[in-house]
């Protein structure tokens, strides 16, 4: 029965940032055009700008994932705001604390901002459902739900590089079934407007009815790479390199691997994206990974830009 | 509301007059987004500065983020010259509270340590709440205190001012 | 005790009734009906103008959380919302603490119901012991304390072979077997209708085919052992279709579906609402539509609360972490109207899939007003809707996906052989 969009506080403004699914482009878009401004910040001298002095935003990770939350805690750094890193390790038998009373001790506090990452789907909206109203919560993965400031770092990477959406063709290759990763980008890029998106990969990582979420599905990879101007690599964790869903990962980098010669099916200006960890050898070869078409480490750069916008475009609403 | 208003051109060319026997070759000049910018271009031209301009968009440095929140279409701001031991003009178009010059030198001293700052205004209307003046004013003029003058441009790259009285400061 | 309920509409879909007439009641019995026993002088007139009397609701599946689980709910607060929503039978799954698999635990949950004096229970024995689906309970030994029939809740027979000789001996003594057709490995973590929805929350998902494939098994085996079999909570159009097809062969099947089924589909889970994580889960509306039909058939021969008190700390979880069940006792009634409004069902055929639908499935002399009938009757306002929230609810679990629903079908009065157990405030 709770149908509001829970990110919107009651002026329609982004109160939390929890999945791109449903936010308007307009909304995309001011975080598209922010992040540009905070570009500028960071290849400054001085690479901080006042915003949320006095704020504490606290790194809520389930989930261990320093890369992630080294990018969060820089961008909030870069904002001014004082940083709380928390590791919270829900493997062990710790029964006793709920999510939420660990949330609710940190709002005792004083948190201003959550960024929550966490193993299991809907994390962050129960997260954001439950904080008091001043309260943003910024998800940084919720199981195989969402990563939006990951797709909008996506996004913004394309956009740099390709300055349209509209005319786009953009292949997602491999692991969709487990990736937040994934969907979040493609709701992002079906926002902004891109007319062609293909996903890739066997059956066993691909999700039932992921075409209703309006991509065109191969499982032929030569074939979906074709006259591509984006190619996004997703990662394939260890663990299921070897098991039901695939037999090794040496057939795996064989059949949806990106080398040279299959990349060069795509458009010869497309670009070559990962959200690392990079599993070279695996899903991307070396040779692609370091090549001239690859804008991995942009994406890297882009992302504290994009998560500065996020965390000063939440703060002031 | 019946008020005159400054001819914006007028004022100007009275600014330039000014400026004219000040500035050295080696000037730098940053104007603020948006209104600041019009008219650092015009300066810049017009007195031929060899400093590439500089531009700034003050928005995170503004001190009322935290009512009003970040605003749409933020210009990113571009400063294409060494900072350090510069002499700097900076330029913005309505000067009222001071409070937008003091996010523009706040801002301006993330790029570096200037030798100096002059500020440079088209209209100074008064109402200061912090203590910065100006150097170079085209007018000096009590308007009414409710409704924001904003200058505009048009498509001839024409300036004038006018009261919105949407938008009350 | 003589009660006679005046003026009402009194609807007993066994006896295809619907007619405006007094009910007497004298000795826990049905001893009239329009007009008295000679020499009745009530002693409690109870009038029922505007009303429905009808017969007390049998529900094929509730959790009353005795032994076990006394924090979640206690038999006390549970059977206290059986009568206040209308249901004077209730059968219980075995997937207590310890499981009901020794006479002994069944007697006494048998004699702790007794001693409130509400609803009798009727305890479901686990077909293997401890549900681990290894070795057979004491089926032929126990027969007398009270075991109605043998199931395995929601512990599947991972073991064919063990289901197959479980089938066989069930069928040996003609106990009936009430199985939900759930495969052991198919969606085993999964949490929703693999699906669209489940694909856009990320949520891993339980195919429908984790349903068919069992429910395939299930069918072989009774078809192979001649066993009395009973399918509990389909979820599937596809297993609506297997049942009717089992039934045209003449096959001893019968089943149910939880009544939240007939209502909501993987669309309603929304924004991760726990509230909808549900054993099989809500599936596509086509699915629902499914079931709604084969109720309306009869393919599906009753409707059950499938009553899962919960805590509310276990629904404040993520989804996937989150426990699934709804409570459900006292919306049996109300979904259930609902649904026959829906479909433009009139009352006397619809109410059969909770009254005497269920009861002939249980082997019960219950669910229905005939003479001489034990008199567990439910009297309810049709026009009465109310609102569905936790200060509504008496169980001790206020977990419903229906929160903020308006439903119809408020009960007023509730008897249980012939005794007054409930009046609504």
């Amino acid at each position: 029965m709770k149908m509001r969009n829970p990110q919107l506080n009651e002026n329609g403004e982004l109160q939390h940032l929890l999945t791109i699914e449903g936010l308007p482009r307009e909304v995309l878009t001011h975080i598209l055009d922010t992040a540009s401004s905070f570009v500028g910040v960071t290849e400054r001298e001085v690479k901080k700008v006042p915003l949320l002095r006095g704020k504490s935003v606290f790194n809520l990770f389930f989930e261990n994932s320093t890369r992630t939350r080294t990018t969060f805690e820089i961008a909030a750094k870069r904002l001014s705001a004082d940083v709380i890193n928390l590791n919270i390790n829900t493997s062990s038998t710790n029964k006793g604390e709920t999510l939420l009373d660990t949330v609710d001790n940190l709002t005792a506090m004083h948190a201003d901002m959550f960024v929550v990452r966490h193993a299991q789907s809907g994390a962050a909206h129960l997260i954001a459902q439950h904080v008091p109203k001043h309260v943003h919560v910024i998800n940084a993965g919720d199981g195989r739900h969402a990563h939006p400031t990951q797709g909008l770092l996506d996004a913004y990477t394309i956009r740099h590089y390709k300055k349209d959406f509209t005319a786009l063709s953009v292949a997602i290759v491999g692991d969709v079934l487990h990736s937040r990763v994934a969907r979040s980008l493609i709701h992002a890029l079906t926002t902004l407007g891109t007319p062609d998106l293909r996903v890739i990969g066997p059956q066993t990582l691909l999700p039932t009815g992921v075409e209703k979420l309006g991509v065109r599905v191969f499982h032929d990879m030569n074939a979906g790479l074709r006259d591509v101007d984006v190619v996004v690599m997703l990662r394939l964790q260890n663990e299921r390199m070897r098991g039901p869903l695939l037999p090794s990962a040496q057939e795996y980098f064989k059949y949806y691997g990106l080398t040279p010669e299959k990349l060069a099916l795509a458009k010869p200006d497309a670009i070559v994206m990962h959200p690392g960890p990079m599993n070279r050898g695996v899903e991307i070869d070396s040779a692609v990974a370091d090549g001239e078409q690859a804008v991995i480490l942009p994406q890297v750069t882009f992302g504290i830009a994009v998560r500065m916008a996020v965390m000063s475009i939440l703060a002031g609403n | 509301m019946i008020t005159t208003l400054p001819e914006a051109e007028a004022l100007y060319a009275k600014l330039l007059e000014q400026l004219r026997p000040r500035v050295r070759p080696e000037t730098a000049m940053v104007g603020i987004y948006t209104g600041g910018v019009w008219l650092a271009e015009r300066l810049h031209a017009d007195l031929d500065l060899r400093v590439p301009l500089g531009a700034i968009d003050i928005s995170f440095y503004r001190d009322d983020f935290h009512q009003s929140g970040l605003k749409q279409d933020i210009k990113r701001s571009h400063i294409p010259f060494e900072v350090n031991d510069r002499h700097i003009l900076l330029v913005d178009d309505v000067l009222y509270t001071g409070r937008t010059v003091r996010g523009a030198m706040n801002e301006l001293f993330d790029y570096g340590r200037p030798a100096s700052i002059e500020l440079v205004g088209l209209v100074d209307r008064g109402g200061r709440g912090l203590p910065t003046s100006a150097q170079y004013v085209g007018e000096t003029t009590e308007g009414p205190a409710g409704p924001m003058l904003v200058l505009d441009r048009d498509a001839s790259g024409r300036l004038s001012l006018r009261y919105d009285d949407e938008r009350a400061q | 005790m003589k009660t006679q309920i005046q003026n009402g509409r009194v609807i007993d879909p066994k006896h295809g009734l619907d007619k405006v007439q007094d009910v007497y009641i004298a000795e826990g019995r049905i001893v009239g009906l329009g007009t008295a026993p000679d020499g009745f002088r009530p002693d409690r007139v109870v009038d029922a103008k505007g009303l429905v009397v009808m017969p007390g609701l049998v529900d094929l599946a509730a959790r009353l959380r005795e032994p076990g689980f006394e924090h979640k709910a206690t038999l006390q607060s549970e059977m206290h919302a059986a009568v206040a929503g209308g249901v004077t039978s209730l059968a219980c799954p075995p997937d207590t603490d310890p499981p009901l698999d020794e006479p002994g635990l069944v007697e006494m949950l048998k004699h702790r119901a007794r001693v409130l004096n509400l609803a009798p229970v009727y305890p479901l024995g686990a077909l293997t012991s401890k549900l681990e689906g290894e070795r057979l309970t004491e089926m032929a030994e126990v027969r007398d304390a009270g075991w109605v029939a043998f199931s395995q809740a929601e512990r599947p027979v991972v073991d064919t072979e063990v289901l197959w000789r479980a089938l066989q001996y069930a069928a040996t003594f003609d106990f009936a077997v009430w199985l939900r057709p759930q495969d052991a490995f198919l969606g085993k973590a999964g949490v929703a209708h693999d699906g669209e929805v489940a694909t856009r929350l990320g949520l891993p998902g339980i195919p429908s085919f984790a349903e068919t494939i069992a429910l395939a098994t299930l069918l072989q085996l009774a078809r192979a052992t001649g066993t009395r079999l009973h399918l509990c909570r389909l979820s599937t159009a596809e297993g609506v279709e297997m049942v009717r097809k089992a039934k045209e062969e003449g096959l001893k099947v019968s089943c149910d579906v939880g009544a939240h089924h007939l209502h909501l589909s993987e669309m309603d889970l929304g924004y991760f609402d726990t509230h909808c994580n549900v054993m099989p889960p809500f599936r596509s509306l086509r699915d629902r539509d499914a079931l709604r039909e084969g109720v309306r058939e009869g393919v599906i021969d009753a409707v059950c609360s499938d009553h899962t008190p919960l805590d509310e700390d276990v629904k404040q979880m993520p989804f996937g972490e989150s426990e699934p069940g709804a409570t459900g006792l006292e919306l049996l009634l109300p979904l259930t109207l609902k649904w026959a409004q829906e479909s433009k069902l009139p009352l006397v055929k619809a109410l059969a899939r909770v009254t005497c639908d269920p009861a002939r499935i249980l082997g019960i002399d219950a669910g229905h007003l005939g003479l001489n009938a034990v008199a567990d009757v439910c009297v309810f306002d049709p026009e009465g809707w109310f609102k569905v929230s936790p200060e509504t609810l008496k169980s001790q679990g206020k977990n419903t996906p229906f929160l903020g629903y308006e439903l119809p079908g408020r009960v007023r009065y509730t008897f249980v052989a012939g005794h007054l157990c409930y009046e609504a405030a």
